[in-house]
């Protein structure tokens, strides 16, 4: 049984597809994006050629190339880590009767939108040299854990806030996924586990590398779980270079070296993706759920373990602050317009995203070749730069071009997308490669107008990549700093402003509660979006 | 098929555009932020009646000046509208603004940022009668900006392990071997940076890289800030810390008299005892300067004053108004006798502290 034998038709219509080239139609809208995207790219370029030749010696020493080997070492280690948390749950929730399947999907999600400053605090508390479970072991007459801070603590707090970018991403996969292909397997007389691994598993590769992409890098650019593990990445380098030298051309230059590792990244991401199999089959009903019978057991030891990891050590340290804060006469708050400015931001924000992300999907998996190649880079370089280049980027184009929309929602909103738009192209890529183009032709063949086809064979395939679109900008939105800082309207708050104003004070009473509302609002709004998701009886 | 993906984009392009529209519509509605036009500055005479809107950029937190600012906007009647954010990453928004900012008031976390505003130009001179206030060495000698509340450097303990005789008296015994590995410090921090600089500008380079070197040999624990270290102080992580001292205060009043960490000041003009200051500045491209100077003025006001003394356990710098019960009175502090404004050189701070592999 080889994938090659059941791909070969589906292969040789895609082959006379591309072969077209993708229409003006889809380029143009793709294009637009994509300038939109490479606006941070430009402004680095254009901020670094202003570097005095001096400084050129603190870029270029050795030193340099440690932290940037450190920076790759935790790359991989997220990846690793991701992969391994975010497969499993992606299979347990989508394929097999595990019960309460949907709350697994839930409450696995949320750690996404915790800030990962606050996953890292929590952390030091939970299990720090002095924390409560060492304190614990120690009580009882074990050895302390040991120490979290350094690499582990950095790969294990940066793994937790990102797993879910591969759990949805193959969730997605999954949920499409044609059981045909599975039982052709099982009827040659194949054992299961060699059917996930030879049939099953391959056909996901392009999903889960899409999903450990977005993870690395996250971990590329995140400035303050690493600065809490004590940890030295790039990027911390560069916020570093611009909290305390306020010297913007040196910042640049480092930022632009950050941009070059993005492109080797998602260099080796698209070689995978190529060479991965691909099954553009439309599934004509959905698989059956696997039986787990007694693995049911470990199954949801894995699951209570992860939830444990992810979002109780966070809620706990949070809910702790809170009672702490309480105790001591703190008053409880409430904040009601924060928490609607992070709905408004959030949904927003996943919808531009998702819209457009749509054009550049569509020829990045249909029109294949270089050019398509480079537009998905360009995009993957801005949600890799640390939010501070991004943001600054955005407010000298807008003051140069459009100054009356400066500090307008309008303006946050795209540039959340503009930041977030490669988690919405991941799942969406994923999605549509499984939709069929001979489907959509028969679809046309059969009387349905472009538009017709569009909505009532595409899009219903394309529902799960969607909706884990949709869930990953909007998780991601809800937690976003540097970006809402700078640029949102005057008095515009989020949850995610309320927990940094009062943490970075020291006050963690009083961060606790927009915390703990921010966990309640991703878990909220995650059920509702996947409440209408079909999941196998 | 080319037609279908025309349309579909077109599809697409209206959706974006609508989506766009009504999100540019829904700005203006709840904040009443309405674009603000070409700049007039000078426009408004000194002494004219006050009123209309300011921006304020805000690097102090809300925590710490939200209900402050509220309050003068209800003594006043001037509509403060406020940005929070990071002192230095407002800084570096400032001069990529330039004449363009939105902003009239830049409060500033600390002095070195304020420095880098107003050698970028940005900053308008402020009036001798808000400037003399406090006295010199709060506020910069040009007149640009002007201290509102001062923090003291100190050294916060473990009050679980320590007494008071074991304290150090000055930076130099903290390279004793018995402190091995048991400091705290946040080489990333303005307050530390500042530190370093007041004690380049007392011993000289060789004199601060021999400390800084002496220092490192004795292993202390690098932290991501100030009460990061003073939390780590807490949890028996290491024994002692250096730090601004209203960390402690802050989760004394948090957590109760229980929690483990007080301040220790350093003896008289110790390099570790220096003050810093929080302050504030005009920008240039101010459109409404008399707003924005009353703000300033206000902030130097009594009421506002006594505010930081007890909200925020910040040292009040106008004369006459009480400090934080809980540290010795600002005159007692016998500081070194540093210029702020000599302060500035964090380029060459930075310099000594990559030079000597303090900072990466």
């Amino acid at each position: 049984m080889s994938l090659r034998a059941l791909s070969r038709p589906t292969a040789t219509s895609l082959r006379m597809w591309r072969a077209s080239g993708p229409p003006m139609g889809l380029l143009l809208p793709a294009l637009a994006v994509a300038a939109l995207a490479a606006l941070p790219l430009v402004y680095l370029v254009v901020r670094a050629l202003g570097v005095d030749a001096s400084a050129l010696g603190l870029v270029l020493r050795p030193r340099t190339l440690e932290i940037v080997l450190a920076s790759a070492a935790l790359g991989v280690g997220v990846a690793i880590g991701s992969i391994a948390l975010g497969l499993p749950l992606a299979w347990l929730t989508a394929r097999t009767d595990l019960p309460g399947r949907r709350l697994w999907t839930i409450l696995t999600v949320v750690p996404l939108a915790v800030p990962s400053y606050v996953m890292a605090f929590a952390f030091v508390a939970a299990l720090g040299p002095r924390g409560a479970a060492s304190e614990l072991l120690v009580s009882i007459g074990l050895p302390a854990l040991p120490s979290i801070y350094g690499f582990g603590g950095a790969v294990l707090v940066i793994t937790l806030a990102t797993y879910p970018y591969v759990l949805l991403g193959t969730r997605a996969a999954l949920m499409r996924f044609d059981p045909a292909i599975e039982e052709a397997g099982r009827a040659l007389g194949d054992r299961p586990m060699r059917v996930f691994r030879r049939l099953t598993l391959p056909l996901l590769v392009p999903a889960i590398a899409a999903g450990a992409l977005l993870a690395v890098l996250y971990a590329l650019a995140d400035f303050g779980a690493v600065a809490i593990m004590q940890f030295d990445s790039f990027a911390r380098a560069i916020y570093i270079q611009y909290r305390s030298s306020f010297d913007r051309s040196l910042a640049a230059l480092l930022a632009l070296l950050l941009v070059a590792i993005t492109f080797v990244v998602a260099w080796l991401e698209w070689r995978v993706r190529r060479r991965a199999a691909t099954i553009t089959q439309a599934p004509r009903r959905p698989p059956p759920p696997v039986r787990l019978g007694r693995w049911r057991w470990p199954a949801l030891a894995f699951c209570s373990v992860v939830v444990m990891l992810g979002l109780v050590v966070p809620a706990g340290t949070v809910l702790f602050w809170l009672a702490r804060g309480l105790g001591q006469g703190e008053p409880l708050r409430i904040l009601p317009d924060a928490a609607g400015g992070s709905l408004v931001a959030g949904s927003l924000a996943a919808l531009v995203a998702v819209l457009m992300a749509l054009p550049v999907a569509l020829i990045a998996v249909r029109h294949t070749g270089r050019l398509q190649a480079w537009i998905e880079r360009i995009l993957y370089s801005a949600f890799a730069m640390p939010g501070i280049v991004v943001a600054l980027a955005v407010v000298v184009f807008i003051l140069n071009v459009v100054p009356f929309l400066y500090q307008s929602l309008a303006v946050l909103i795209v540039a959340y997308a503009v930041r977030f738009l490669p988690q919405a192209i991941g799942p969406l890529r994923t999605s549509l490669t499984q939709v069929s183009p001979r489907v959509v032709e028969a679809a046309r063949t059969l009387g349905d107008s472009p538009a017709g086809a569009f909505r009532g064979v595409t899009l219903p395939l394309l529902r799960p990549g969607l909706m884990a679109g949709l869930a990953l900008v909007f998780l991601t939105t809800v937690k976003e700093l540097p970006v809402t800082l700078l640029l949102s309207p005057i008095g515009f708050d989020t949850l995610a402003t309320a927990i940094w104003g009062a943490a970075r004070e020291g006050f963690y009473a009083r961060a606790a509660a927009p915390a703990a509302m921010l966990m309640l609002l991703a878990g909220v709004s995650v059920g509702l979006l996947f409440r209408s998701e079909r999941t196998p009886a | 098929m080319r037609p279908s993906l025309w349309r579909f984009s077109i599809l697409t392009s209206i959706a974006l555009a609508g989506a766009v529209a009504l999100t540019a519509c829904g700005t203006a509605a709840p904040t009443g932020t309405s674009p603000i036009g070409s700049p007039t500055p000078g426009q408004q005479t000194p002494g004219a009646t006050v009123g209309g809107t300011i921006t304020v950029y805000s690097g102090r937190s809300e925590e710490l000046v939200g209900p402050l600012l509220e309050r003068f906007r209800d003594e006043t009647g001037v509509t403060v509208q406020v940005r929070y954010g990071d002192t230095a990453e407002l800084a570096v928004l400032l001069t990529e603004e330039g004449a363009a900012s939105h902003a009239d008031v830049y409060f500033a976390q600390d002095g070195g940022a304020l420095g880098a505003v107003a050698q970028a130009g940005l900053l308008a001179n402020l009036p001798a009668s808000i400037l003399e206030r406090v006295p010199a060495a709060f506020r910069s000698p040009a007149g640009e900006w002007v201290g509102i509340s001062g923090r003291a450097r100190v050294v916060a303990y473990d009050t679980s392990d320590l007494g008071a005789a074991d304290l150090p008296q000055s930076i130099d015994e903290l390279t004793d071997e018995q402190w091995r590995g048991r400091i705290g410090w946040a080489p990333t921090n303005g307050s530390f940076q500042a530190f370093v600089t007041a004690l380049r500008l007392m011993r000289g380079d060789d004199g601060a890289r021999a400390w800084l070197q002496a220092m490192l040999a004795n292993e202390p624990v690098r932290y991501d800030g100030n009460s990061q270290i003073v939390q780590a102080i807490a949890d028996g992580e290491i024994d002692l810390g250096l730090v601004n001292h209203y960390y402690a205060l802050r989760q004394i009043a948090e957590q109760g008299e229980g929690f483990p960490v007080r301040n220790h000041f350093l003896a008289a003009d110790d390099p570790g005892s220096l003050i810093n200051i929080a302050g504030a500045g005009m920008l240039a491209s101010s459109d409404n300067p008399a707003a924005a100077q009353r703000l300033i003025e206000w902030l130097l006001g009594e009421g506002a004053q006594a505010y930081f003394a007890q909200s925020t356990f910040e040292y009040p710098l106008v004369e006459g108004v009480n400090g934080p019960p809980q540290v010795p009175p600002l005159a007692e502090l016998q500081h070194p006798d540093i210029d702020l404004s000599d302060l500035s050189d964090l380029e060459g701070t930075l310099d000594l502290l990559r030079e000597v592999g303090v900072l990466e």
